[in-house]
């Protein structure tokens, strides 16, 4: 089983005192050592952001990639090594900014890998500027007059876009958020998680107060299969109407799954060898 | 035809109209009847519509260029009359379609005409556009005295998955253009592609196919590449024979997420290969630099063509070697190779996979757009010298590994995820174990200690550029790329030319170019772009700069005649 100490490095977490993301790593170390992950069978990934700390003080093997580029990385592993558990983290401006293109074509091809999107609807890292989730009208470094876009829904995107797997939390609810963690990896498909997080350094409007009076966690009878209800409740938001847990969730073959060369065995276990290739010549004869 | 011991077809018509295939038929034809065969095709950046025309070259010997005069030009329209009337011997034979109206009053009068009722012949075999072309190599066949039992079995062998029916009307048609032209002129055949009697099995290849098949050779795992012409065959190749040997193509969204894809698969422990051409190559350029600073083992297999921007499409270039040499931002261990040829690139795409594991780098290997859509003729490939070498991966748990330790050859141990051994392959500078470090002597040390493999590849794996022609000479050629297989086709006619071929760009056999270069008594650097910039290498590397440089960028390859013409008035100087 994997114990909580050994899940840490040598590196303190260097975000600011308050930051959601150290809610976020909080809930990710929670959820592995209920589900043992650990470096037998897990890969981490991470794009550019404040999120992507994350990776040197968790003691999993993971890949700080490039910035937008997480999505990419991971379904790469997964293809690889499609044993492991794959977990991609990202940022409101890495995921749906500079990797909107990874993001939407990941949603439709159902890669067994988990994305959680650490969203503060802001540029923490370069010091404050509008991101793609940032309100209109938001006051930012780069919109001192108001941001004149509107914020994308990353929730809408996701079941518009094929994901099987679409759920948001909300970082302050460590458990909360925990349980939605190992929800999503236990999905077998794509899963799309969107965690709203404070910026207590740049963000002054979607605050940890903001979110514990305005948000609601989806239950009775809501039914996590039907699609247009699922589209219907990813357009709400607004004061005390800003729904958490499972939108969407259906069962539909993992791209993994329909595909022969790894159904055996992961491709990385096939140690390449020298082939006997005179099949393959004699087709150009 | 006086009996040239090389022939040249020119097959021309619309795009769409299987100009392409019929060239492939002829080529494979010639190779079984044992004959080496080279193949050059010209096509706009459209599907439907516009000149399409290919070029076999037909040689008892080893052929390695394309000419610009043929012996034999099969007309499809009359737009190929008008195009290649120029480009005919004197003593050439022209086929064309008898029952149209097609002028051929422009061509020269020694010109030998062949109208032939293709589309009469197409509608009996079967009434299928594509069978004119049959029909017309049909023709050829019999002009040349051929042997149509060859061509009939090489049309089973293609046509054959599509059903006895298409094989039959394919063959009717070959047979009413063979007779055809036996009965009506039969004062022009000449013994030029008679069943030979010894026959060397060969294959027929493409650039693009050799660099799929040298990649499933050397072991590759997976491999995400997005569509762009000139490469797109390479992608054709990896995902036809994907099942059967156990690696995985993927198609992905674009060419960022191609090579990160690949870079997320390497560092999962599989070999990974992509290809793209110069824009697709300028958006994984970002990339390139990650799989450099996690030393993840990547090749990328490039096809130029002339740019800026989308450039001449469906051309070939070669101005994207400085590119390669220098993007991204930052200097890390680029291994760059570029292949002359179509054999050279699939033994080359084979030892870069080993390259990069090995290195635990990026391998580049350049290829062009004459090299992708040519074919040439080679005997069955031998890969029985060839091991796998992963270099110092290890899958198992290891106490205290440290991914990015350091060493004297630069080469650290490596390990994937799920091995239990923990790191991170990290874009920002990092210490041993792959954690965030800004401190000075770290950065300083692990910088070296990178590009310290490239030392170290240059010892123990670089190889020779290869002198062709005498060791003295009153002119030396230096060049890369596809321009290898026209030079040696001129060199054949000039005693007291070489020709210094270079495939290592980085790192760079500095001494033996040096050598070969001050030696020479004139330098002629010839390749594909506006600047000369295979030249300006050799002037960074060993200070040489070569005044005559005999540069070309109108997308088309170096005739052997233009060859021969600069090489002309440089000795009568």
């Amino acid at each position: 089983m994997t114990k909580l100490e050994e899940l840490t490095t040598k590196c303190s977490p260097n975000w600011c005192p308050g930051c959601g993301n150290i809610a976020i790593w909080a809930a990710f170390k929670n959820s592995a050592v209920k589900k043992g992950w650990d470096n037998t069978n897990t890969a981490l990934v991470a794009g550019i952001g404040c999120h992507g700390h994350i990776l040197n003080f968790t003691k999993i093997t993971s890949l700080e990639g490039l910035h937008g580029r997480p999505v990419p990385v991971a379904t790469g592993i997964k293809l690889a090594n499609n044993r492991l558990n794959v977990f991609a983290f990202t940022g409101d401006g890495d995921c749906l900014g500079e990797g909107g293109n990874h993001f939407v074509h990941a949603c439709r091809r159902n890669h067994d890998i988990n994305v959680f999107i650490h969203d503060n609807a802001i540029y923490g890292l370069t010091t404050g500027q509008t991101s793609p989730t940032s309100p209109h009208n938001y006051k930012s470094k780069s919109t001192p007059q108001g941001n004149p876009d509107y914020p994308i829904n990353p929730i809408a995107v996701a079941i518009a876009s094929g994901a099987t797997f679409v759920a948001r939390a909300y970082a302050g609810d460590i458990q909360g958020t925990t349980d939605l963690m190992i929800k999503a990896n236990e999905h077998k498909g794509i899963s799309i998680l969107d965690i709203l997080q404070p910026c207590v350094t740049w963000n002054k409007e979607q605050t940890h107060d903001f979110y514990r009076a305005n948000t609601y966690y989806l239950g009775g009878d809501y039914d996590v299969k039907n699609k247009e209800a699922a589209f219907k409740k990813s357009l709400e938001w607004g004061e005390k109407q800003i729904p958490i847990g499972v939108f969407y969730e259906v069962d539909e073959p993992s791209y993994e799954s329909q595909i022969p060369q790894v159904k055996e065995n992961p491709l990385v276990d096939n140690n390449p060898v020298r082939k006997d290739l005179t099949d393959l010549f004699e087709e150009f004869v | 035809m006086s009996g040239p011991k090389t022939i040249s077809i020119k097959v021309g018509g619309q795009a769409g109209q299987g100009i392409k295939a019929a060239g492939q038929l002829l080529a494979k034809t010639a190779t079984r009847s044992g004959y080496n065969i080279f193949t050059y095709t010209e096509f706009p950046s459209i599907i439907r519509g516009g000149h399409n025309v290919t070029q076999v070259m037909i040689s008892r010997d080893e052929v390695t260029a394309a000419t610009r005069m043929c012996d034999v030009l099969i007309a499809l329209d009359q737009d190929t009359i008008d195009k290649h009337k120029d480009e005919i011997k004197n003593d050439g034979i022209v086929i064309y379609e008898g029952e149209k109206k097609i002028d051929t009053s422009d061509l020269k009068k020694s010109v030998k005409l062949c109208p032939i009722p293709l589309s009469k012949f197409a509608q009996e075999a079967g009434s299928n556009e594509l069978l004119k072309n049959t029909a017309a190599i049909g023709a050829v066949m019999a002009l040349l005295n051929g042997d149509l039992k060859i061509l009939f079995n090489l049309l089973k062998d293609e046509f054959g998955s599509k059903g006895e029916e298409i094989v039959k009307a394919n063959q009717k048609a070959a047979e009413l253009g063979y007779d055809h032209a036996k009965k009506e002129y039969a004062k022009y055949i000449e013994r030029l592609l008679e069943k030979k009697d010894n026959i060397e099995k060969k294959m027929v290849l493409s650039g693009n196919t050799a660099a799929g098949l040298g990649a499933i050779a050397g072991g590759v795992q997976f491999s995400a590449i997005y569509p762009m012409s000139p490469i797109s065959g390479v992608l054709h190749t990896l995902a036809k024979y994907q099942e059967k040997y156990g690696y995985v193509y993927k198609q992905p969204e674009d060419e960022i997420s191609a090579i990160n894809m690949s870079i997320g698969a390497a560092h999962a422990g599989a070999r990974a290969l992509t290809s793209t051409s110069g824009g697709g190559f300028a958006l994984m350029a970002e990339g390139y630099g990650l799989a450099g600073i996690t030393e993840t083992p990547v090749v990328i297999i490039e096809g130029m063509r002339p740019g800026p921007g989308t450039g001449l499409p469906t051309w070939s270039g070669q101005g994207d070697l400085q590119f390669i040499l220098h993007a991204p931002q930052g200097d890390f261990p680029r291994i760059v190779l570029a292949a002359g040829d179509i054999k050279e690139t699939f033994y080359l795409t084979m030892k870069a996979l080993n390259l990069a594991e090995k290195y635990q780098t990026t391998v580049v290997v350049i290829i062009d757009k004459n090299l992708c859509d040519g074919d040439q003729s080679y005997p069955v490939f031998d890969i029985s010298d060839f091991e796998v070498d992963r270099g110092k991966l290890t899958r198992e748990k290891v106490e205290g590994i440290k991914r990015y330790q350091l060493s004297d050859d630069g080469i650290s141990p490596r390990t994937t995820p799920g091995t239990g051994n923990f790191f991170i392959a990290n874009s920002d500078e990092h210490d041993e174990e792959g954690l965030s470090s800004e401190e000075s002597d770290n950065a300083n040390a692990q910088q070296a200690k990178r590009m310290q493999k490239l030392i170290t590849c240059a010892n123990e794996d670089m190889e020779e550029p290869t002198l062709y022609g005498p060791e003295e000479a009153d002119v030396t050629i230096v060049s890369w790329g596809s321009n290898k297989g026209s030079i040696l086709a001129t060199l054949k006619d000039f005693l007291n030319v070489n020709f210094l071929h270079i495939t290592w760009m980085n790192p760079f056999p500095t001494e033996r170019v040096k050598s070969v270069l001050s030696k020479a008594k004139y330098v002629i650097d010839m390749e594909a772009n506006l600047t000369g910039q295979l030249a300006n290498l050799i002037a960074e590397k060993t200070g040489i700069i070569i005044a005559d440089r005999f540069l070309k960028v109108d997308g088309r390859p170096y005739y052997p005649e233009e060859i021969k013409d600069k090489l002309e008035s440089v000795l009568n100087r």
